[in-house]
């Protein structure tokens, strides 16, 4: 499925409106599998996270909140990380594979992102008495939240697929450096925000919640690269659909010139 | 709102947005899969 990026790039014959045959989805054999793993870990972790674990002696039930804010996170930096890779490989390899990638990590990234933002101010109202202040890690997250934001708005502002992938690419090499700083940002300056949780030598949490911090993590990232493949397809087959559409579209027009 | 609210809140928040999107993602994922012959949705 790997294609080199060009503007020329179509398949020969335009195809009908509608196409019958083959299954009409984006599912396969391995992502039903992938599908129903998430699921299965989906409902483990919520009987772990919400009744399994015990609350904590600091936290109070809040700490259950963290079984989600934090598998989230890590997913979000993970699909991150995809949305950089991705777009060194557009800039070196001129691949459109890479292109649709990054463009599919980008918008999970997003999404995951905002719900890092959102959960993080959910746990903040009972645990620091405020939704929201402008602590080092809060802003520096809500500016990646903006400069993905930026990213996506970039990939919408042409339909040339070249200057597209090579402009998206661009400000995606930029987000890798901010997970940095956000990661890195309880340490680098005063922030009310906690510490690293598991990133360390000698965790600050063990036993059940620990296990199901892990286990949050494990589910989130499955159901990322399910999320992920299932996005990729769709952006893959939006592209080809615009190509048949612009074959049909030429394939008029040349009939109407030589019938007048 | 007692520390329970806060914990569904939470919860409920990143299910409904998961939910909704991957649904989103699947339908649109349908729809163009219709417009295409099936050689060009042969998946791994």
């Amino acid at each position: 499925m790997t294609t080199r990026l060009t503007n020329t790039d179509r398949p020969g014959d335009g195809p009908p409106a509608a196409v019958d045959g083959g299954p009409h989805s984006t599912a396969s054999p391995a992502t039903r599998v992938l599908g129903v793993l998430v699921l299965v870990a989906s409902g483990v972790l919520a009987v772990l996270g919400l009744v399994a674990s015990p609350a904590d002696t600091e936290l109070g039930e809040t700490v259950r909140l963290l079984y989600v804010h934090v598998p989230v996170v890590a997913a979000a930096y993970l699909a991150i990380v995809i949305t950089t890779v991705g777009s060194v490989a557009v800039l070196w390899k001129r691949s459109q594979w890479w292109d649709l990638v990054a463009g599919s990590a980008a918008e999970l990234a997003t999404l995951l992102t905002a719900l890092t933002l959102v959960t993080g101010m959910i746990w903040g109202r009972p645990t620091w008495g405020v939704f929201w202040v402008w602590d080092a890690r809060l802003t520096s997250t809500a500016v990646l939240f903006l400069l993905l934001l930026g990213y996506l708005a970039v990939r919408r502002t042409t339909t040339d697929q070249v200057s597209r992938a090579t402009r998206s690419a661009v400000v995606g090499m930029l987000l890798l450096p901010n997970v940095v700083i956000v990661n890195r940002s309880v340490e680098w300056w005063r922030s009310l925000h906690q510490d690293p949780t598991l990133i360390t030598l000698d965790p600050k949490i063990d036993g059940l919640q620990l296990f199901t911090l892990v286990f949050g993590i494990a589910t989130a990232t499955l159901l990322l690269v399910w999320l992920l493949i299932h996005r990729f397809r769709v952006a893959w087959m939006a592209q080809r659909v615009e190509a048949h559409e612009l074959d049909d579209a030429i394939a008029v027009r040349r009939a109407e010139a030589v019938g007048s | 709102m007692s520390q329970w609210g806060y914990v569904a809140a939470g919860w409920l928040v990143v299910v409904v947005a998961v939910v909704g999107y991957a649904t989103a993602v699947l339908r649109r994922g349908r729809a163009l899969s219709r417009r295409l012959p099936p050689e060009e949705r042969r998946w791994l």
